[in-house]
């Protein structure tokens, strides 16, 4: 039951040789056994879940299979869902319970999906390790062979990511500002896409950085991505920023080889502190595509230095803002004062953990006045630079192809004494989010420690089939097998 | 007469710009579905977008950007076909995601011009600086519980068009007439009912002293004064009042300030020092609004006949004073009214009854125009049958008063009343010669010299004849016997 690809049970319960009850009840089971030990969900919904499976296997019966019919699945808790508290894994939402349905999650509902529950984050997707959660961190599956020390699992989508690698669930929904998707993939061992912004509604999900934030998929192979991602994408009127252009075959894409795509690989990521394994892993890549017929062809992306500089005045800029509906007078927590000002700040003092209060903190700052036009105008004209990159060099290759983070998993309590370093950990990622292009990660091998490290393909705004083309095509010639050994059913 | 405040150390000009907040006309918010009506139930018409739940985003509703635009045209203005929303952040609780979003760096309307006109006749052009779109806030009730308040988010999220004048303005007589002629051009418009009590249309007002010549010193801003007559006052107050600073050797600090009606004058609000920064930045979750000029075109053709326009034609076309035809195009119920009189007839006389016996009629009885006890038609019809010497002048305005009063037709009146002129000589002579028996001593006067007393017997003839007599016919009759 546990070894399915989600293509697979979807060909399986098609096949009617397993039901979504028994799909749904066998992953409630292993939420059960090792969720206590992962934290992976802040909120499990059997009994809805149940529901679900139950009308899923009606409409098999029927003949009226949709996309995800009877496919069990994690929501990130930062999406809304109706009548399901929705948390964002931070205390000042800890009572909120949505009267809507986001749009990206109702997308999957219309395609038969079943949500088993609200999956752990870092506390208002801020953070690179879940630790910033209020309802705990998660711990990544995987463990260093011979070390039993947990491990984080990445972030923000820790939890969803340590779901889907852990097997209580065939795919999650996942948001990614600055690499929330693409580095939890990379740390858990399996596949994560941060399509272009627009792509998926950001309506109904809760904002950190509103021109950053897109929803994606994750799950353990690149093809059940194409396929979640074909049901959650699609224009929104609700979301102004939503891109109203038709949804491509994903999944198809996976098939199509890459004999003939031109590789680009970015100078700039490559600095002399990777690890060995990374740059080496990176090299492995290259010759996989290269064997499969793409040409590799080195390129620069001269301004990718200063994207993480920049994304750290942008994101906490927007966050500063998109968090000051969290004021206690409508919904959520509220802890009461002796005046207004009194109860705004006892409210966001208990109700925000930490680093939510620093990048408040910064953004405040840097959209002061006095302050506007060195921190934030210039951060918006980098931005500019970043993207006009990516334009020039997508002129001449098809996809790039980067490692996705700078390391492999690391213990829990690791770099906390350092925010900067801390933040480092986005350095691959936030490009993609500052220019708005789609970005994939593909487990691709392990390290000496024995834990997985992910690749990473970007390509062209709304040009995710060539991103799945390549990705897919990685997936088959790295042959990534290994399993965390935390796992349901092992 | 240039308006000045007379100081210790002589006059001081008084430097006025306004910015006027006018409520958009649609029936959604400015980027919700919620519904925009005036004195629903509290509370009753707030979206999840309007209450800031997590997740929300805005959507530009298209028919306030059509209103708007249809405003920077009628105020002659440049259109900016790339225009941008950002937010202007502060917490309050009636302003539920902690930022209004507004139009701050990149407007929608450029600079146009509002032509103003006053009492004496002349007329003066006023710089409009920029137009933009934003958000009205909820509204705080303090007064609803002892130590709590109360927030109805039915107006969070109204359109609002931001209307900025340059420091134009000299006098509170053009401050008034800015905001009456603004009012007057958004009504023919259709973008905003202008109505100051709803609040619908409010004015924030900049005001500083000079002496003749002097560059601007400090301004300070009068907030939310909600009547043109306290706009005028407000002025009066605050410019004397930094008169009175300067001259007594202090110096006027930049500050918000608050109106007083009830005593008559401003007190300070909050300084410069406690002044919000407001942390502006374009909108994430708006890309920027981008208009297609073919657009923008369709709307030019479709604007309404404007009340400059329409005052040029009247004196043109009808021959009215410049005065009359102001008074007349101020509302468009007033001009529609005044020409549906005046076609076919006099239009001078047209003019005369619906700026005096009409307007009287409706002020009194508290009746608008559209409501009016005198129908246009029935207007035109006194005024023909007078000109058709059927009723005399001085009959037409007991008849006028009987239509007001009984919403009879005037024919009817007319006829049922026995109010037809007599031009019968005969009857004429008859009252004529019953007068001068009756007066013989003022016949002796008269005809002794004293001319003045002609008048003292066409009336008694007139009143002999219950006012029905052809005025000319008793005139005659008179000089001939006298």
């Amino acid at each position: 039951m546990f070894d399915f690809t989600l293509a697979g049970a979807r060909a399986a319960l098609r096949a009617r040789q397993v039901s979504a009850r028994e799909l749904t009840t066998a992953h409630l089971g292993a939420i059960e056994a090792l969720n206590p030990r992962l934290n992976a969900f802040i909120t499990v919904t059997p009994d809805l879940a149940l529901r679900q499976a139950a009308a899923a296997d009606a409409a098999l019966a029927r003949g009226e299979a949709g996309n995800l019919t009877g496919i069990p699945l994690a929501i990130k808790d930062l999406f809304c869902t109706a009548g399901v508290r929705t948390t964002a894994a931070s205390r000042i939402l800890e009572p909120f319970v949505p009267p809507y349905e986001s749009t990206v999650t109702a997308n999957l509902l219309r395609d038969g999906a079943v949500f088993l529950g609200k999956a752990n984050l870092d506390e208002f997707a801020m953070g690179s390790s879940n630790m910033t959660s209020a309802f705990g961190p998660v711990t990544n599956p995987w463990t260093r062979p011979g070390d039993p020390s947990p491990l984080v699992p990445g972030g923000s989508s820790g939890g969803s990511a340590a779901a889907v690698a852990a097997g209580l669930a065939l795919g999650a929904t996942a948001t990614d500002t600055g690499g929330s998707i693409r580095q939890p993939a990379s740390f858990c061992g399996i596949a994560g896409i941060k399509p272009t912004y627009g792509r998926c509604s950001r309506w109904g999900i809760v904002a950190f950085a509103s021109s950053l934030d897109q929803a994606g998929p994750l799950a353990r192979t690149v093809e059940d991505c194409a396929i979640l991602l074909g049901s959650m994408a699609g224009h929104d009127p609700k979301d102004s920023t939503s891109a109203d252009r038709p949804v491509p075959d994903f999944a198809a894409a996976c098939r199509r080889g890459v004999r003939g795509l031109r590789i680009g690989v970015p100078r700039e990521y490559r600095s002399d502190d990777m690890p060995p394994e990374i740059e080496a892993l990176w090299q492995q890549g290259l010759a996989w595509l290269r064997e499969a017929g793409a040409e590799t062809i080195d390129v620069s992306l001269p301004h990718t230095k200063y994207g993480l500089a920049t994304y750290y005045i942008v994101a906490p800029a927007e966050a500063s803002s998109n968090l000051a509906r969290y004021d206690g007078v409508r919904f959520g927590a509220r802890t009461e004062g002796g005046d207004l000002t009194g109860m705004y700040e006892n409210t966001r003092a208990a109700g925000f953990g930490a680093e939510v209060q620093r990048r408040i903190l910064i953004g405040t700052y840097v959209l002061s006045a006095g302050y506007y036009d060195a921190y934030y105008l210039r951060a918006q004209k980098i931005r500019a630079l970043i993207l006009r990159d990516f334009t020039e060099v997508f002129r001449t290759v098809d996809a790039l192809l980067t490692p996705t983070a700078p390391s492999s998993a690391f213990a829990q309590g690791e770099r906390m004494d350092d925010p900067v370093k801390m933040y480092l950990n986005d350095v691959f990622t936030v490009p993609a989010n500052m220019s708005g292009v789609p970005g994939l990660s593909v487990p691709a091998g392990l390290d000496a420690r024995g834990l997985p490290l992910g690749l990473q393909v970007l390509g062209k705004p709304f040009d995710e089939e060539t991103v799945f083309a390549v990705g897919a095509a990685l997936e088959r010639a790295a042959g990534f097998s290994a399993r965390p050994s935390l796992r349901a059913g092992g | 007469m240039a308006y000045v405040i007379e100081g210790s150390t002589g006059p001081w000009e008084v430097v006025i710009g306004l910015e006027v907040h006018a409520h958009i006309i649609s029936r959604s918010k400015l980027f919700s579905g919620a519904a925009t009506a005036f004195g629903a139930e509290p509370n009753s018409q707030v979206s999840f977008v309007d209450a800031a739940f997590p997740g929300m985003l805005p959507v530009i509703n298209g028919e306030c950007v059509a209103q708007a635009v249809r405003t920077g045209l009628g105020l002659r203005a440049h259109i900016h076909l790339v225009s941008r929303f950002d937010r202007k952040n502060y917490f309050y609780p009636d302003l539920p995601p902690g930022y209004q979003i507004s139009q701050y760096a990149h407007p929608i309307v450029g600079a146009g011009v509002i032509e103003i006109e006053l009492a004496d006749g002349s007329t003066r052009s006023i710089g409009v600086t920029r137009l933009h779109m934003e958000q009205d806030a909820g509204k705080s009730l303090h007064d609803q519980h002892p130590t709590k308040s109360y927030i109805d988010l039915n107006r969070a999220g109204v359109a609002l068009m931001e209307i900025v004048s340059e420091p134009d303005l000299r006098s509170p007589e053009e401050a008034g007439a800015y905001i009456r002629k603004l009012r007057s051009i958004l009504r023919y418009l259709g973008t905003c009912d202008g109505n100051m009590e709803e609040g619908s249309l409010r004015a924030d007002v900049n005001v500083s002293v000079r002496k003749h010549g002097e560059p601007y010193r400090t301004r300070c801003e009068v907030k939310n004064v909600n009547s043109v007559r306290f706009v005028m006052q407000a002025i009066e107050a605050e410019a004397t009042r930094q008169v009175a600073v300067w001259e007594g050797g202090g110096t006027v600090d930049q500050e918000t300030r608050l109106f007083d009606p009830a005593r008559g004058v401003t007190r300070s609000m909050r300084s410069k020092e406690d002044a919000h920064d407001y942390r502006y930045f374009p909108d994430p979750d708006l890309f920027p609004l981008v208009l297609d000029e073919a657009w923008v075109e369709a709307l030019r053709r479709d604007l309404p006949e404007l009340p400059d326009e329409k005052r040029a034609r009247f004196t043109r076309d009808y021959g009215l004073s410049a005065y009359d035809a102001g008074v007349l195009v101020a509302e468009q119920a007033t001009a529609r009214y005044f020409e549906e009189v005046a076609r076919g007839r006099d239009a001078k006389q047209a003019a005369n009854w619906v700026t005096g016996d009409l307007f009287a009629t409706l002020n009194r009885t508290g009746r608008s125009i559209e409501d009016s006890p005198v129908s246009a038609a029935s207007l035109g019809r006194i005024l023909d049958l007078v000109a058709d010497g059927t009723i005399n002048g001085r009959i037409a305005k007991d008849l006028f008063d009987a239509v007001a009063e009984t919403g009879d037709a005037p024919d009817a009146i007319v006829e049922s009343r026995g109010l037809r002129q007599v031009t019968d000589t005969g009857a004429i002579d008859a009252a004529v010669t019953a007068v001068l028996a009756a007066n013989p001593d003022k016949v002796a006067e008269y005809r002794s010299g004293k001319d003045k007393l002609f008048g003292f017997f066409v009336g008694q003839v007139m009143r002999e004849m219950r006012g029905k007599g052809n005025p000319a016919l008793v005139n005659e009759a008179l000089k001939r016997v006298l």
